[in-house]
C-alpha cells in the first residue's frame, strides 16, 4: 500500500472538484512566509509525512502572520514525526469551521466490494467515532457509486438535508478518485461546513495499491525490494517460500527460544539469482545464522539449491536449509555435492538454527 | 464441485509456470483438455491443444472449468473471458493483480452465479478424485476424509504433509489466496463442506490482516457447524503497521491480529494449533 502525502491527496481530490483550502506547499521557512502572505491571514503549517495522526504528534501548527508561519515551518522542516522526517510543510488558510464531518471510500474486505462511510462526526480518528453515528452504503464496483446512493447516505448520517447534494458531489468525487488511481481508501477528514455554508477538505488521506501503481499510475510507484522484506530485531536471518510458511517459520523460531532478524519472503517459483539477491540481503544484517525454509510447489528445489550453493564463496554466515517439495531429491543432490546436508524436518531445521545463534 | 472427470481449460498454458503446471496436473490424473494463449492457437502442450480463445477451447474441448496463468496485466481479462464463457470454477494462481479488478471480476461472477478460487492462490486438489486445478505439490496429499481451507500456499503443504505422515488423509483442499480481495472465503468453504458426505473434519489455516476468521468462527456458531474444526493461524509474532509478504497480511489500526483470531475460533469451539505439526495430533482426536 502507497499512502500519499496530504498535499498530492489534495491535489487528485481538487483535480474532481473538491474545494480545498488556499494554500501551497513549502521546502523551505522562506517559502512558506511567502505564502502565508500571499494567503493574508490565520494560517496552518502541515508536516507533509505520510503517517496518520500527526496533530497529536506535533506536526500541524497554527501561524497568524508570515513571521510566525517562517516559525513554524523552521521548527517542522528537518525534524521528525513518528520517525519520518519532515521534507516539505503545508501552508494553508485557516477555514472558519461551523461543523466537521467524515467521508471516506474504501475496500470492504468480508463484502469484497467498496464501502461509503459518512459521519457528522468528523475531525477525530474514526476508529473513535461510535458505529451507529457512521452510515454505510456499499457500491456495487461495476456500476460505481451512483448520485442517491451518496444523498442517502448523508441523509442517513443526518447531514443537514440542505447540505446534502453538496456532499454528494464530494463523494462521487472521492469515488472518481477511488476508481481512477485503484486507492484502497481515499479520506477527508475533516470535512469541513464553513460558517459560509461551503463544504472544504481540510485533511485528506488516500492510499493506493502497489500493484496496481505499478502497472498504472507509475508516477506514483515506489521502488521496492525485490521480495517482501521487514526487518525484525533478532540475530536469526529468515529466508522462505509463500508469506504464510514465512510468518509460521518466524513464530515457530521465536517460541523455540530464537530471535528472528527478517520476514523475507521468496515468493513462488523463485529462480537462482533471487534466492542468491534474498541471501545477501539478509546477510547485510547482523545475524549469526541465516534459515532458508523452501517448501517446493511453484518453487523448484533444484533452482532453490542452485542459488544457495552460488553464494558459499561470498557468505560465511551458517546456512541452515530445509529443502522439501517439487523436484526435492536433486535440490538435495545438488546441495550435498556443495558439502549442505539439507533438513527435510521443520522442528529440527529450525531448532538447530537457534542452537547455532546461541 | 470439481471430479475426475471435470473438463479443465487451462488460461496462459504456454507460459513458464503454465506449461510446467499443466504438466504435473496431468501427471496426477486431472482432465486438462485444451488451452488458450492469445495469439498461440493451434499449438500444442504436453499434447493438450492450445486455442486463441476460450470461446474456441469450449466449443472444441467442452472445456468445464478453467485455471489462470496469465500474468497479472492481463489477468483480468482472461478471467473474464472466462466468466464469459460459463466457466466454473475459475482458479486464479497469478499474483499481484490489482485490487479493483478483482473486485471487479469477482462482482461479474456472482452475477452469473461463477466461483472464483484466488486470486494469488495455489489452486484446488480433491485426492479422492485424484484431480487438481493449481499447483500444489500433489505427492503430499493423499486420500482422506480432511477438508483443508488455506489463505497461505505452501504453509498448507507444510500442515497437509504432517497430516499425510499421520495417516490422516483429505478430501478436498482449498488455497484461498493472499490477497485482500479474493473470490472464495472460509465461510463459502464451510458451507460448502458442512454438506460434503466425505468430510469428517475441517481445518482452517488462517493468517494475519482481515477478518476472515473471525467471521468464519461467527459462522461456525451461528449455524451450528456440525464437523469439528482444527485451525492453525500464522503471524503470533508479526509486528503491526507491516505488510507481511501477502498483501493482505497487515494488522492495521490493532484490527487482524492472531491473538484476534485464535480467540474467536477458540470460543467457537474450535482447536487451534500452536505449531504446524499439531494439527494432525488435533485432528486425531475426531477421526
Amino acid at each position: 500500500m502507497i499512502r500519499l502525502l496530504e498535499y498530492q491527496a489534495k491535489r487528485l481530490l481538487r483535480e474532481q472538484g473538491v474545494p480545498i483550502p488556499e494554500g501551497d506547499l513549502a521546502r523551505t521557512p522562506e517559502e512558506a512566509a511567502r505564502i502565508a502572505e500571499r494567503i493574508d491571514g490565520p494560517v496552518v503549517v502541515k508536516a507533509q509525512v505520510p503517517v496518520g495522526a500527526r496533530g497529536k504528534a506535533g506536526g500541524v501548527l497554527f501561524a497568524d502572520d508570515p513571521r510566525e508561519a517562517r516559525e513554524a515551518a523552521e521548527r517542522l522542516l528537518g525534524s521528525k514525526i513518528r520517525g519520518e522526517v519532515v521534507k516539505q510543510v503545508l501552508v494553508e488558510e485557516r477555514v472558519d469551521i461551523e461543523e466537521e464531518w467524515y467521508v471516506s471510500i474504501t475496500l470492504d474486505r468480508a463484502e469484497r466490494v467498496p464501502v461509503l462511510l459518512v459521519s457528522r462526526e468528523g475531525g477525530v480518528d474514526i476508529e473513535e467515532v461510535p458505529d451507529e453515528r457512521i452510515a454505510r452504503t456499499h457500491v456495487d464496483p461495476v456500476l460505481g457509486l451512483r448520485g442517491f446512493e451518496a444523498r442517502r447516505t448523508a441523509l442517513e448520517a443526518e447531514i443537514p438535508r440542505r447540505h446534502a447534494p453538496a456532499l454528494e458531489r464530494v463523494a462521487l468525487a472521492l469515488y472518481r478518485v477511488f476508481n481512477e488511481y485503484d486507492a484502497h481508501l481515499v479520506e477527508v477528514n475533516p470535512l469541513v461546513l464553513t460558517r459560509d455554508g461551503e463544504l472544504v477538505a481540510v485533511d485528506a488521506v488516500v492510499n493506493l495499491d502497489e500493484d496496481a501503481a505499478y502497472l498504472r499510475h507509475p508516477e506514483f510507484a515506489e521502488k521496492t525490494e525485490d521480495f517482501p522484506f521487514v526487518e525484525l530485531d533478532g540475530n536469526i536471518g529468515i529466508i522462505a517460500n509463500g508469506a504464510g510458511l514465512t510468518m509460521a517459520t518466524i513464530d515457530l523460531v521465536k517460541d523455540l527460544g530464537g530471535e528472528p532478524a527478517n520476514f523475507l519472503d521468496v515468493g513462488g517459483g523463485a529462480d537462482p539469482t533471487l534466492i542468491k539477491r534474498a541471501i545477501l540481503r539478509v546477510a547485510e544484517l547482523d545475524v549469526d545464522v541465516i534459515l532458508i525454509n523452501i517448501f517446493g510447489g511453484i518453487t523448484r528445489c533444484d533452482e532453490v539449491a542452485k542459488g544457495v550453493v552460488s553464494v558459499l564463496e561470498d557468505v560465511d554466515i551458517p546456512l541452515v536449509v530445509r529443502l522439501v517439495g517439487t523436484n526435492e531429491e536433486e535440490g538435495q543432490r545438488i546441495l550435498r555435492e556443495h558439502g549442505i546436508e539439507a533438513f527435510t524436518d521443520l522442528e529440527e531445521a529450525v531448532k538447530k538454527a537457534v542452537e547455532l545463534a546461541g | 464441485m470439481i471430479d475426475g472427470d471435470t473438463r479443465v481449460l487451462v488460461q496462459g498454458i504456454t507460459g513458464r509456470h503454465g506449461s510446467f503446471h499443466t504438466k504435473l496436473m496431468l501427471e496426477y490424473g486431472t482432465n486438462v483438455v485444451a488451452g488458450v494463449t492469445p495469439g498461440k492457437g493451434g499449438q500444442e502442450v504436453h499434447g493438450v491443444p492450445v486455442y486463441d480463445t476460450v470461446e474456441e477451447a469450449v466449443e472444441e474441448t467442452g472445456a468445464e472449468a478453467s485455471v489462470v496463468f496469465v500474468p497479472a496485466p492481463a489477468a483480468p481479462d482472461a478471467v473474464m473471458e472466462a466468466i464469459e464463457a460459463g466457466l466454473d470454477p475459475i482458479v486464479v494462481i497469478t499474483e499481484h493483480i490489482p485490487a479493483h479488478d478483482t473486485m471487479r471480476f469477482v462482482e461479474l461472477a456472482r452475477w452469473e452465479g461463477i466461483r472464483i478460487i484466488g486470486p494469488n492462490t495455489p489452486g484446488l486438489i480433491v485426492p479422492p478424485e485424484r484431480t487438481k486445478l493449481g499447483i500444489m505439490p500433489h505427492h503430499v496429499f493423499t486420500e482422506g476424509e480432511v477438508a483443508v481451507a488455506s489463505r497461505s500456499g505452501t504453509l498448507t503443504y507444510e500442515i497437509v504433509q504432517s497430516m499425510t505422515e499421520a495417516g490422516i488423509g483429505q478430501s478436498l483442499c482449498v488455497g484461498l489466496g493472499g490477497d485482500q480481495i479474493v473470490g472464495t472465503t472460509f465461510i463459502d468453504f464451510l458451507e460448502y463442506v458442512r454438506e460434503d458426505r466425505r468430510t469428517e473434519a475441517v481445518v482452517l489455516i488462517g493468517e494475519i490482516g482481515g477478518n476472515a476468521e473471525e467471521l468464519a468462527a461467527e459462522y461456525i456458531v451461528e449455524t451450528d457447524f456440525p464437523k469439528p474444526v482444527v485451525a492453525y493461524i500464522a503471524g503470533r509474532h508479526a509486528p503491526p503497521g507491516k505488510r507481511m509478504g501477502h498483501a493482505g497480511a497487515i494488522i492495521e489500526r490493532g484490527a487482524g491480529t492472531a491473538e484476534s483470531k485464535i480467540r474467536a475460533l477458540r470460543r467457537a469451539g474450535a482447536d487451534v494449533a500452536e505449531k504446524p505439526w499439531e494439527v494432525p495430533e488435533l485432528l486425531r482426536e475426531y477421526l
